[in-house]
């Protein structure tokens, strides 16, 4: 690999950023369905006993 | 083993030159981390799974069966990627695996191993935390098996590797049946057993007349390192084996008469294309045999599973009737 001429660094051709993009949406995608998951499975699990904890 | 030696140098000489080091930017899409799940063996065990889950006596609330079988799918697809960073070099000599992900290079074999391992713990943990901890065990046990049992040790070392490796492919069943109760029972070891058993000929099968691609790789598949002959007589033992164990549920009284019928004359039919399988032994008749066991199989097990489930669909529906 050769270095690069400037002080910019790896510039990211516009394939490249789509890309990772794309990757980066999934995986925000994933953490929401995850949190819902886990937020539903809990009041699944807990029902009205969610609320039963010491205040 | 000296076959195995061989194919890996020409699986090194064979690889393509698009190669990346971790400090250029990726280049892989979605699409590359989805093909590293191998999603359409994750839907054959999500089928399995769902079978299993759906026989267990007791009720597993929807929620909480969804997420089993999301994190068996994840679980089976951790794996995959896993079999794909470790085999890479295999891959890239194979017609049908040269295009994947890592043989290709658009994802690091670094990459696709992280990948494998942060899916591998998360759908354990998850499946243990929010299901049950025999279920997370099970599908603990099944990525172990696949990732280092089979694929790092047996695949290139045996060419009994899918027999013992065919494993894995039948827990998926018996974790969704642990999902729902908790414990294995022996319900949940014949649906082990079925795809078990019914794994060598499907496979030996395929790599009758893919052997050239196996030789290639130097994966010592049962046709290249002790012959087509002795293939054919094991692919025979095992199907013999195999069509009892398919009617095995109905003795066993969890499957029903339209079951035992289709286990019954699916097996019949398995029995005798592996004997034909058995008796053509060269040119296209050979191949045509082989080809036929291989797609028969692939309905065989889909049928006795989707039967299972139907039947016991309708005898839910019959209960509350």
């Amino acid at each position: 690999m050769t270095e690069p001429e400037n002080d910019e660094g790896i510039v990211l051709t516009e394939e490249q950023k789509r890309r990772r993009r794309a990757r980066s949406i999934a995986i925000a995608l994933t953490l929401g369905a995850l949190v819902v998951l886990f937020y539903v499975v809990t009041i699944v699990k807990l029902g009205p006993a969610v609320f039963n904890r010491p205040l | 083993m000296a076959l195995v030696s061989e194919g890996a140098d020409l699986a090194a000489t064979a690889r393509p030159d698009v190669r990346r080091s971790h400090a250029e930017p990726s280049v892989a899409g979605v699409e590359d981390y989805v093909a590293l799940l191998k999603p359409r063996v994750m839907s054959l065990v999500v089928f399995t799974a769902l079978v299993g889950m759906m026989l267990a006596p007791g009720g597993l609330h929807p929620v909480l069966g969804f997420t089993a079988l999301l994190c068996i799918a994840v679980g089976a697809g951790a794996s995959g990627a896993l079999n794909m960073w470790y085999d890479a070099d295999i891959d890239a000599v194979m017609t049908r695996t040269a295009r994947r992900p890592v043989p290709a290079g658009r994802v690091l074999p670094g990459e696709a191993l992280a990948f494998g391992l942060t899916l591998s713990a998360g759908s354990v943990i998850v499946l243990g935390l929010l299901v049950n901890v025999v279920a997370a065990a099970l599908l603990a046990f099944t990525i172990f098996f696949y990732a280092v049992i089979y694929t790092m040790w047996l695949k290139r070392a045996t060419p009994q590797n899918i027999v013992i490796g065919g494993a894995a492919g039948a827990f998926p069943p018996m974790i969704g049946w642990a999902a729902a109760t908790g414990e294995i029972s022996i319900e949940s070891i014949i649906l082990f057993a079925i795809i078990f058993f019914w794994t060598p000929p499907h496979f030996w099968a395929l790599s009758l007349y893919r052997v050239g691609d196996y030789a290639r790789a130097g994966v010592p598949m049962l046709p290249v390192v002790a012959g087509a002959e002795a293939t054919r007589r094991q692919i025979w033992i095992y199907t013999l084996i195999l069509a009892p164990i398919g009617v095995a549920p109905v003795l066993f009284g969890f499957a029903g008469f339209v079951y035992g019928l289709v286990s019954v004359i699916g097996g019949a039919l398995m029995i005798l294309l592996a004997w034909q399988v058995r008796t053509n032994r060269e040119g296209p008749a050979a191949e045509l045999a082989a080809k036929r066991l291989f797609t028969f199989s692939v309905l065989y097990l889909f049928l006795l599973y989707a039967v299972l489930l139907v039947e016991d669909g309708f005898g839910i529906a019959w209960r509350f009737a």
